[in-house]
């Protein structure tokens, strides 16, 4: 293939690259009055890039520049919803610094590039490209935690987030190191062929698969390696947390994807085991600590930790049926992440911030239609039918059972049950206390629209799941 | 005749019930008064016309299924009506005073917010009873005997923001729950051993079962009917409120008077009379519950009407009245002399309601004072009222030549015929009971329209008779109960009146044996005056003339005199404080220790806030872990490595 029809299939990377590069200078040249500007072209980016994809869709595995670069259904999928969900989370986020006094076009640029590490890490090839594009998004997440300079708990978070980052940056690269060691390959079909070839070097493969897992799980925010997600969705300005709490969790699953089902699906067996511990101290520890919290933030943070061990069923299932319902799992949970950030957004004025629980109290008095939306939001969050965030539960609890582990399933609806108690606490202050002060909520007119077709899909979808799980199915191969 | 009229005898006044109990808001007061009286007065005439039917035409006992409600196993649940004499009869006197019932309650209620509503359960009353009276089997005999409790629960609690009136209604269903067990079991045994639920059938087979014994308790045999007949009895000791669980009666009188009437005088507390007067076949079987049946009935009958004498409420005279002469049904019953029962069953419901109606029209012209001290003198401003009292209190003390001489007479006689263990005690019972409830009955009637008016200023002003819808009832009520013996008394006690409907067995026949010396009425009336029944009546009338007109004040000092007998008499035996102390209290506490151990302490401690706190307990440890110091995050981060590589890694490979 000539390089020129190689490149075909990166045009959305190279447009969301060149396009990003444009926003940068005119950013700088047109000043911070223009900003609005920015956050215009930013989304119109984003719905090219998106376009884009679809356009370049190969309907099958594309494999390009020596193998670095794939385009599968799986690519196409998490890479188109990466860049719907963040037209959404842009929005919130730009309603968020209107509101606070972050007019700063740092947030849309440094928005962008990371998502496009995210696209690179959902076409990563080879666990060189894997690195790349997580260390893309990942600079870019630890810039924009630090956003608001002149706030110390930002700095803080931020400052966390870089090191830990860094180190879970180091052991993901030796991990890699060592595969390369044992198989003498960074191609991940090549790695998946070399594992199943050889049965002697199993200390040193399981050894780079270890230090790999925890680079994932790091990313992913999974137990024990989470500790930085707490402090870093309530240092982080909103907008920012609603940006990392729901957009990167999708390439993080898609690195997960990458990594372990295309390079190392011969290891199965061992990854399993591995999951299965992560998995159930996610569910215990997101779900049981997220019950201790009083800051909204920091509880969905829990929260997000809670999700992803749900997450990881799908996964731990190995099977393309339970990736399916893994996908499932994490896009639905990026829908509810980002309207429950959306509400901690909306209840928050200018320089006060509403993450706290009690700042909910009441709120079916002040704003009937929002509470309503909030309570869509908790319910789907904690697994009620017929919202969708009970089908992704469903789905990923069926698949692990399948799959054979019938234990695993019912401790996730055990500590689902535990889970329960945080959401519809929110739903009880709300609907059942007094409100701390009368003010009706302000907001725009886009903003209620948006925010309520945010919540309705939860519930309209919810309806219909074999929606949504068709599209999951048809781009594991199902 | 076909069953389509038997059919709208049972629905018109269901009907009526609907219409004004769902649309009585569309249909207005007058709607539903009109849909209602005539709903129960299409009934009445229907009920008239298969009574001409079945007695003057002599027609054929009707017994047929009309509608199979379900069908299991080798048991069909059906709605049916057998329809001979003894329902017939039933029919007229249920629809009948019903109707004047309803007619009654235009005027006294005039002025209720409830007036639909209050109608409707009327009705509904009506259906279920009709329900019961005319049901070809136990199922559907079960099903207007709780029809009828349901709605008297309701009537009773009709005022149901008045506190007494909960308490009442409460209490009368439980009271009842406790005879409805035990009839619930009576039936369920002839289930058990006839496996059928139709009358017809179960008679049949009844003699055949007669020696079956059962054990229920180790070693200890039961005769089957004995057992069936004693259980059916305990529910028939609820709805006819005997000793002990008449306790709900007097409370009862909390529901509007015309519910009084209604339910006491006519319908409900008759229920049990007839059952057991249907059940004749399977009594007659049993002579260990005839013997309770008159024992039971015979401690009724006496120590109720005592109680009567000590009560100041109008109404609440009444009602121990009626306990009382339901306690001489239910001695008839245990006598074998059911038509006797029935007899006294159908003088009664008119003497009473007449009663009853009569206390409202003076409670109504007293502006709702029920209280007989604060009466006197009323013979003057409502002499309507006053002539038809005295007819009902003469019928009810049994004056010759009233309805009511004909059947307590004929009661006591059989009785004294009777050779049943117990009847020697039921004998004295009942001519005790004749003084008493002649006493107790002038008492209330000199109390209230003879004397010194006792009314305060105002009330005395504005006395005067009650409007027509009142006082004709009380006059139409008033003429069966002066004349209707003189019809009734001679076919219905010794002429074979009710045919096969009551089976009585050739031993045990007193009525038989009395319609020996028989000859017509007139000898019967001369009779009387050579018995000693009559002048222990008029001892107690003088007794009552001497101690509340003539020395009103002796009442007073007798009751100090003897104090110990008045407080048992006013605490009604203690029945009340022992069932509240002993029952209520104890199911109380009962509840609520199982409560506090079961639910508040197992479920809610231990299982529900336990588990809560458990988990609460824990996050709050564990979000310790979150110290917010860098170095502990990396440290975990590390470990966490070090233990995936401990578990992981192949160490047995490695080392080997």
């Amino acid at each position: 293939m000539a390089l020129s029809a190689e490149l075909y299939y990166l045009i959305p990377e190279i447009i969301l690259l060149s396009g990003a590069c444009l926003v940068l200078v005119l950013d700088a040249v047109l000043g911070k009055e223009q900003w609005s500007f920015t956050y215009t072209l930013t989304q119109l980016l984003l719905l090219a890039t998106a376009g884009a994809i679809l356009f370049v869709d190969p309907g099958q595995a594309v494999t390009v520049l020596g193998g670095n670069f794939i385009l599968d259904p799986l690519g196409v999928l998490l890479k188109v919803s990466i860049c719907l969900v963040a037209l959404p989370v842009f929005f919130y986020g730009h309603d968020y610094n209107l509101e606070h006094g972050l007019h700063k076009g740092e947030y849309y640029i440094l928005g962008l590039f990371a998502i496009l590490g995210m696209l690179v890490m959902a076409s990563a090839g080879t666990l060189l490209t894997v690195y790349l594009g997580l260390e893309l998004l990942s600079l870019s997440l630890y810039a924009m935690v630090a956003m608001n300079r002149d706030s110390r708990m930002a700095s803080e978070a931020a400052m966390k987030y870089f090191v830990l980052g860094a180190l879970a940056s180091g052991m993901l690269l030796y991990g890699i190191s060592m595969l390369y060691g044992a198989t003498g390959t960074l191609q991940l079909a090549g790695l998946a062929n070399a594992i199943a070839g050889q049965t002697d070097n199993t200390l040193i493969l399981t050894f780079g698969l270890i230090f790999v897992i925890v680079g994932i799980a790091f990313k992913l925010g999974a137990v024990p390696f989470h500790m930085w997600v707490p402090d870093v969705y309530e240092g982080a300005p909103t907008s920012v947390t609603l940006f990392i709490s729901s957009v990167p969790k999708i390439a993080a699953f898609a690195m997960a994807m990458r990594v372990l089902v295309d390079g190392m699906q011969p290891l199965a067996g061992d990854w399993q085991g591995m999951l299965i511990i992560l998995s159930v101290l996610s569910m215990i520890a997101g779900n049981v600590i997220a019950i201790a919290q009083t800051n909204i933030k920091r509880m969905f943070a829990y929260s997000t930790i809670s999700h992803v061990g749900f997450l990881l069923l799908g996964i731990i299932a190995a099977r393309p049926a339970g990736y399916a319902a893994a996908m499932f799992y994490v896009l639905v949970y990026s829908l509810m992440s980002m309207g429950g950030f959306a509400m901690v957004i909306l209840l928050g004025r200018k320089g006060k911030e509403a993450d706290l629980l009690e700042d909910f109290k009441g709120l079916s008095e002040r704003s009937p239609w929002f509470a309503f939306v909030m309570l869509i939001l908790m319910f789907s969050m904690a697994g009620v039918p017929p919202f969708l965030g009970f089908w992704a539960k469903w789905f990923v609890i069926m698949e692990v059972i399948r799959a054979g582990f019938p234990m695993l399933a019912g401790i996730a609806v055990f500590f689902s049950v535990i889970g329960a108690y945080y959401y519809i606490r929110i739903i009880k202050l709300m609907y059942f206390d007094k409100p701390l002060e009368m003010k009706a909520i302000k907001s725009s007119r886009q903003m209620r629209t948006v925010l309520s077709l945010n919540a309705l899909s939860l519930l309209i979808l919810g309806l219909w799941p074999p929606l949504l799980m068709a599209l999951c199915l048809k781009a594991i191969g199902l | 005749m076909s069953d389509t009229i038997y059919l709208a005898i049972v629905l018109a006044p269901l009907i009526g019930a609907v219409i004004a109990g769902l649309f009585g808001r569309v249909i207005g007061r007058s709607g539903a008064h009109w849909v209602t009286i005539a709903g129960v007065g299409i009934a009445a005439i229907l009920s008239l016309v298969v009574y001409k039917h079945v007695v003057f035409d002599g027609a054929a006992v009707h017994n047929a299924a009309l509608y199979t409600w379900l069908k299991t196993g080798g048991l069909s649940i059906e709605v049916g009506f057998l329809i001979d004499r003894l329902s017939a009869t039933m029919m007229v006197v249920v629809t009948f005073v019903s109707w004047m019932i309803h007619i009654y309650t235009i005027g006294y209620m005039h002025d209720d917010p409830g007036y639909q509503r209050f109608f409707s359960y009327m009705s509904l009353f009506t259906f279920a009873m009709l329900m019961l009276v005319m049901s070809n089997n136990f199922m559907q005999l079960f099903f207007g005997w709780e029809g009828v409790g349901l709605v008297s629960y309701l009537l009773i609690g009709f005022w149901f923001k008045r506190e007494t009136a909960i308490f009442a209604n409460l209490k009368a269903f439980l009271v009842n729950r406790v005879g409805d067990f035990g009839f619930l079991l009576g039936i369920a045994a002839i289930l058990m051993y006839f496996h059928s639920l139709d009358y017809a059938t179960v008679f049949a087979m009844a003699p055949g079962l007669a020696a079956t014994t059962i054990e229920i308790f180790e070693g200890r045999e039961w005769l089957l009917m004995s057992f069936i007949c004693i259980c059916l009895f305990i529910g028939a000791m609820g709805k006819s409120a005997q000793v002990p669980l008449h306790v709900w009666l007097p409370d009862s009188m909390e529901g509007p008077t015309p519910i009084s009437a209604l339910i006491h005088a006519a319908t409900m507390v008759t229920a049990g009379i007839f059952m057991v007067a249907r059940m004749s076949p399977l009594y007659e079987l049993s002579e260990t519950a005839l013997s309770m049946v008159l024992i039971v009935g015979a401690i009724t009958a006496f120590f109720m009407g005592l109680v009567g004498l000590v009560q100041n409420d109008i109404k609440r005279v009444v009602a121990y009245s009626t306990l009382s002469q339901l306690g001489y049904m239910t001695v008839a019953l245990g006598a074998s002399a059911y038509a006797a029962a029935i007899f006294h069953l159908v003088t009664h419901a008119f003497f009473k309601a007449l009663l009853f109606l009569g206390a409202g029209s003076v409670i109504i012209a007293m502006h709702h004072e029920q209280d007989m001290r604060r009466m006197g003198g009323l013979s003057r401003y409502l002499p309507v009222t006053w002539i038809t009292c005295l007819v009902g209190s003469l019928a009810l003390i049994g004056f010759p030549g009233t309805a009511g001489f004909f059947s307590k007479d004929a009661i006591i006689e059989a009785v004294h015929e009777s050779q049943r263990f117990g009847s020697g005690f039921a004998y004295v019972a009942v001519l005790a009971g004749v003084f008493v409830t002649a006493l107790y009955s002038f008492r209330l009637f000199f109390l209230t329209f003879h004397g010194a008016p006792r009314m305060d200023h105002h009330t005395r002003e504005h006395l005067h008779e009650s409007p027509k819808v009142v006082t004709v009832p009380l006059t139409v009520l008033a003429i069966p109960s002066a004349v209707l013996g003189w019809f009734l008394a001679g076919p219905m006690l010794y002429q074979g009146y009710f045919q096969d409907a009551i089976h009585v067995a050739h031993e045990n026949d007193v009525l038989g044996e009395m319609a020996e010396g028989y000859h017509g009425t007139w000898q019967f009336l001369l009779h009387a005056f050579g018995a000693p029944v009559i002048y222990i009546a008029f001892a107690g009338v003088l007794t009552a003339w001497l101690l509340y007109l003539k020395y009103p004040h002796v009442p007073a000092q007798l009751a100090e005199r003897f104090d110990f007998l008045y407080r048992i008499l006013v605490n009604k035996y203690g029945f009340d404080s022992a069932y509240q102390k002993l029952f209520a209290e104890g199911a109380r506490r009962i509840g609520e220790g199982l409560w506090r151990a079961g639910d508040i302490t197992i479920i809610d401690d231990i299982c529900v806030n336990g588990s809560g706190h458990v988990v609460r307990w824990c996050a709050g440890l564990l979000r310790r872990l979150q110290s917010g110091f860098l170095y502990d995050y990396a440290f975990a981060m590390i470990i966490g490595l070090l233990l995936l590589l401990g578990y992981f890694l192949p160490w047995a490979s490695l080392l080997g």
